[in-house]
């Protein structure tokens, strides 16, 4: 339903009197007269998609995010988003969302639910079997024919990381690097 | 960006070239919109009329790959005309600078070219050098040898006609633009150069990029408010990762990462650390060994010791190129046997992307930590393929999303800003944190009964506390770094009293023996004693320029317009009195507003000043280079696949550029221009946007834009099916026929342009065939980026899909 300006006010002066008389307000609908995000827990985030790097508000209800808007206090965004922004409610709440740990079995035509201990176990040791089998720690270089310690895993790439928190990003170059693992690379080269 | 989001309100003109802030950074528009207001002007200069020229107050149409003829012929108009900072020029720039006897330019190719290997030895592009080994300069600027006298006989050849019959913009259009930005050329006025995918995604992109810089720096608009080369980067955290050194040339904080032949600690330090013999010039890259040291210390610990070169033999060596192009090829060759993707989807991302989605198939396995089923992590029941045929094994692992975890991200302005966790992860979904360190600890655990080389591994200091998550807030302190024993620092004045395990409070407290911990020494000063200084929500703007000091953290050292000591005259006087960005005062000898780049007085104090521009060891900004791979000047050079031949010289593309098999400039083939693009409502890969119904909604499926003129001759209405076509391959889509794209009048001959959206691809809920199908796996000179924004394509009504 439409509220013009002048509803809306009302709306606010009759939440504020409500508050005043010490009654215990319903939480708001649609048509409610007061915020509907009141009383629930809210926490600052800054918006995944571009850069511009702009603040939005989350708010949880019982642990469930309900509500994603703007952050007012936030000088670059002034609580206002594009329509990507708009959208990180959809990201938190969203039937696609993966939530379970899959596997794909060579030459299968199906993935197969696997627990995280299976699968990084596994992982874990594909990724030492192709260092073991790959590792160069000395190569000749053709141009002087002279050997080199390189200390290099050539099997195994690592992409990825403009997604990811710094820490993360931090965390991953320092696993990638004592994996030897030279062919690391994110988005900014392409 | 030097500068950052909300300083583009200070701005007099604004340039936006190569990128679309009102489609892909739609909140910046909020702070141009701020400038337009105060009358500043905005400029679009595009090859599509897009939301943001829509808004501008001149429009230049542009051929896209000539971006170097465009901005050539405004460092022309500029010189021409006197309407560059000659103050800011002859000090701070390395105008005056004498280049040595060997240097030479004839028809597109610059002294010292081995035209078998493609490369050029800059050291033939050398300054002269006196007899204490200083460069040579001429302040008055005459001499023919200094790099004035160059840069202007080199754009003496970009006149406004040349540059016109190249990039096909109106010769009206061109003039009103160079005007327009030319005229920030005054000390009290200020330009920003905006720019994004359109200038970097080229095969001369690092030489576009030089460009904007090298007119900026004419104009005296580096180091101002309002002013400044400003990169959008498009994903929210591009600049962290590249910070945290994601790529296969850099460790974190920009330092390299080490080649085969810096054999040990020294000689790796001898190679990338510069030096100077001039006592003016800070040469800031001379500490690179106390954040190498500091980085070894995070990341070996008790283990990196004095003794052993800080375990910098377990780092691994490189042996030439592995950017993304080149391991797409090797995975093609069936040379990866695995490859984890963060995040990235490169089956839709990367160019030529048929066989990337082929090379695939070649791992033994593949890994994908993502939120989603992307295109990568389904490449095995792709359409057209029989599942059974291929043998990867792959592990598609759900992760935790933004809102659902703890951390920072770095924005475009380099502002780091700490986003707290809201919710638990959707279902068994984890945090990259947590999977990166299950990761080390379950390799680890292996390599402790042994393996190839395990020491790198097994000595790996992680200690991330005893949870289940690792801390993050551990992780934030490491980074920052602190002290490994109790210190006393004399700095100046000050005696400064450090305890083992305090935080490092900034870089210039690092030490280069073992004594600090620094794992990004960029980000020394993000979380000090203070607390997480990311974290900050202090709305103080004592400047009145919107820097917002207190707000989040930026690196380095909470300094807001990096090179703002070239805001002030040599003897501290800011340039412009109405947006004064750091101003030094005399009688208390400091700097005042913004966070100096280095605390020592203007460059006229005879004892003490340094130059402005402290990352190169001249300390001068660089109208010529001396370490490109392409030449000192940015030249103008034909995309790989082009519909002209070059007009300024006899060389058609980069000559430092391998041209590779699959490119075709054949016009009768493939007689349109093809560029790819994108907008607000879908992001990068798509796998973010494609899922979400209420911009699926919005842009329902993949689309194809031609010019009203291409339509009426191919017989295409809106919304018919399309068939486009290049060297690579050919894909499918719907028509979308508007009056944003004209063709170009390029040598006399009308040429068309074919605009695509790359968002695409057949996994999530809205598909499309993917733009980069149909793009070029040929990469800049520098940083090997695809040319993803010009090559040639045919289109055709309906069709099957080839």
């Amino acid at each position: 339903m439409a509220v013009s300006r002048r509803e809306f006010l009302q709306g606010g002066a009759a939440a504020a009197a409500l508050i005043l008389s010490g009654k215990k307000a319903e939480a708001g609908g649609a048509d409610g007269t007061q915020l509907r995000t009141k009383g629930l827990k809210s926490s600052t985030t800054i918006c995944p998609f571009c850069a511009v790097g702009c603040g939005l508000v989350v708010h949880t209800k019982n642990g469930k995010i309900v509500n994603i808007e703007g952050d007012t206090q936030h000088p670059i965004n002034q609580g206002a988003l594009c329509s990507k922004g708009s959208a990180l409610f959809q990201v938190a709440n969203n039937e696609r969302r993966l939530q379970k740990v899959m596997y794909r079995a060579p030459g299968s035509d199906k993935f197969e639910e696997k627990s995280w201990d299976w699968a990084l176990d596994r992982i874990a040791q594909k990724m030492k079997e192709a260092r073991d089998k790959s590792f160069k720690a000395k190569e000749i270089n053709k141009k002087d024919n002279k050997e080199y310690v390189v200390n290099r895993t050539e099997g195994m790439a690592f992409l990825g990381g403009a997604g990811l928190d710094n820490e993360e990003c931090y965390l991953w170059s320092k696993f990638a690097r004592s994996m030897g693992v030279a062919n690391l690379e994110h988005q900014a080269r392409i | 960006m030097t500068n950052h989001w909300i300083d583009l309100r200070n701005a007099d003109a604004i340039l936006a070239i190569g990128c679309n802030p009102a489609e892909n950074h739609p909140i910046s528009m909020k702070w141009i919109e701020a400038a337009m207001d105060q009358g500043g002007k905005l400029i679009a200069v595009d090859p599509r009329f897009t939301r943001t020229a829509s808004k501008a107050d001149h429009y230049a149409q542009i051929r896209p790959g000539t971006d170097i003829a465009f901005l050539g012929g405004m460092i022309n108009f500029a010189l021409q005309n006197n309407m560059i900072h000659e103050e800011y020029v002859r000090e701070y720039t390395n105008a005056s600078f004498i280049v040595n006897e060997k240097y030479d330019f004839n028809e597109g190719i610059f002294c010292s070219f081995d035209d078998q290997e493609k490369t050029y030895d800059p050291k033939a592009w050398a300054y002269a050098v006196d007899g204490a080994g200083n460069p040579k300069r001429d302040k008055s600027l005459k001499d023919p040898r200094c790099v004035y006298q160059l840069l202007k006989k080199h754009y003496s050849r970009y006149t406004v006609d040349m540059v016109c019959n190249i990039t096909g913009t109106k010769k009206d259009d061109y003039i009103a633009v160079a005007k327009a930005f030319c005229s920030t050329g005054r000390a009290d006025k200020a330009g920003t150069i905006l720019y994004a995918m359109g200038i970097t995604q080229s095969t001369h992109g690092t030489q576009n990029v030089r460009a904007t810089a090298m007119l900026q720096m004419l104009l005296g608009n580096i180091g101002v408010a309002g002013g400044g080369v400003n990169a959008l980067r498009g994903e929210s955290n591009v600049q962290g990762s590249s910070d945290y050194g994601l790529l296969f040339h850099l460790l974190p904080g920009y330092l390299k990462s080490p080649e085969f032949d810096n054999v040990d600690l020294k000689a790796y330090l001898e190679k990338w650390t510069p030096k100077t013999k001039d006592a003016k010039s800070a040469n800031w890259w001379g500490n690179t060994p106390k954040y190498t040291v500091s980085l070894l210390k995070a990341w070996y610990g008790d283990n990196a010791t004095k003794e052993n070169g800080f375990c910098y033999d377990y780092l691994p060596k490189r042996s030439g190129n592995y950017s993304f192009t080149k391991l797409m090829e090797k995975m093609g060759k069936g040379e990866l046997q695995g490859l984890v993707c963060m995040g990235q989807n490169p089956a839709v991302g990367g160019p030529d992307s048929l066989k990337t989605r082929e090379a695939l198939g070649k791992l033994d396995w593949l890994v994908t930590v993502d939120l989603w089923e992307t295109e990568t992590s389904i490449f095995w029941k792709r359409p057209g393929v029989n599942p059974k045929d291929i043998k990867t094994e792959v592990f598609m692992l759900p992760a935790a999303s933004s809102v659902e975890k703890e951390g920072s991200i770095s924005n475009s302005g380099r502002w780091a800003q700490w986003r707290y966790k809201a919710a638990e992860p959707c279902g068994d979904a984890k945090s990259d944190l947590w999977i990166i360190d299950q990761f080390h600890k379950r390799v680890k655990k292996a390599y402790e009964k042994g393996g190839a080389f395990p020491e790198p591994i097994t000595k790996l200091s992680w200690n991330y506390g005893h949870g289940e998550e690792p801390e993050v807030h551990i992780v934030a302190k490491e980074i920052n770094g602190y002290f490994t024993k109790d210190m006393t620092i004399v700095d100046k004045d000050k005696t400064l009293e450090f305890k083992a395990g305090d935080q490092v409070p900034m870089f210039k407290y690092l030490q280069d023996d073992g004594s600090t911990v620094s794992g990004c020494w960029i980000y020394c000063g993000s979380y000090t004693k203070d607390g997480n200084q990311m974290a900050r929500r202090d709305l103080a703007d004592p400047t009145g320029l919107g820097m917002y000091p207190k707000w989040s953290w930026c690196w380095p050292v909470n300094r807001r317009i990096i090179y703002n000591r070239a805001s002030v005259n040599p003897d501290g006087v800011p340039f412009n009195p109405k947006r004064v960005v750091i101003a030094w005062d005399a009688l208390e000898k400091k700097w005042k507003g913004d966070v100096p780049d280095g605390p020592w007085p203007p460059m006229n104090d005879a004892k003490e000043g340094k130059y402005p521009f402290i990352m190169v060891p001249e300390g001068h900004g660089r109208l010529y280079a001396l370490d490109m791979k392409d030449g000192p000047f940015p030249e103008h050079y034909e995309p790989i696949e082009s519909p002209a031949k070059n007009l300024l010289s006899k060389t058609q593309t980069n000559p430092a550029v391998k041209v590779p098999a699959n490119v075709s400039s054949d016009a009768a083939k493939f007689p349109y221009v093809g560029t790819t693009y994108r907008m607000t409502e879908h992001w990068q890969a798509g796998a973010m946007t494609r899922s979400l119904p209420w911009l699926v909604e919005l842009v329902p499926t993949m689309f194809v834009e031609i010019s009203q003129t291409l339509a009426r001759a191919k017989g295409i209405s809106n919304g018919d099916m399309v068939k486009v076509t290049s060297e690579r391959g050919s894909i499918e889509a719907k028509a979308l026929v508007t009056s944003r794209l004209k063709p170009f009048n390029v040598q006399g001959k009308e040429i068309e342009q074919v605009g695509l959206p790359w968002h695409f691809g057949y996994a999530g809920m809205a598909t499309g065939d993917s733009g980069n199908v149909l793009t070029p796996s040929v990469g800049c000179a520098n940083t090997s980026i695809p040319e993803f924004k010009a090559f040639l394509c045919n289109i055709e009504k309906g069709g099957k899909r080839a």
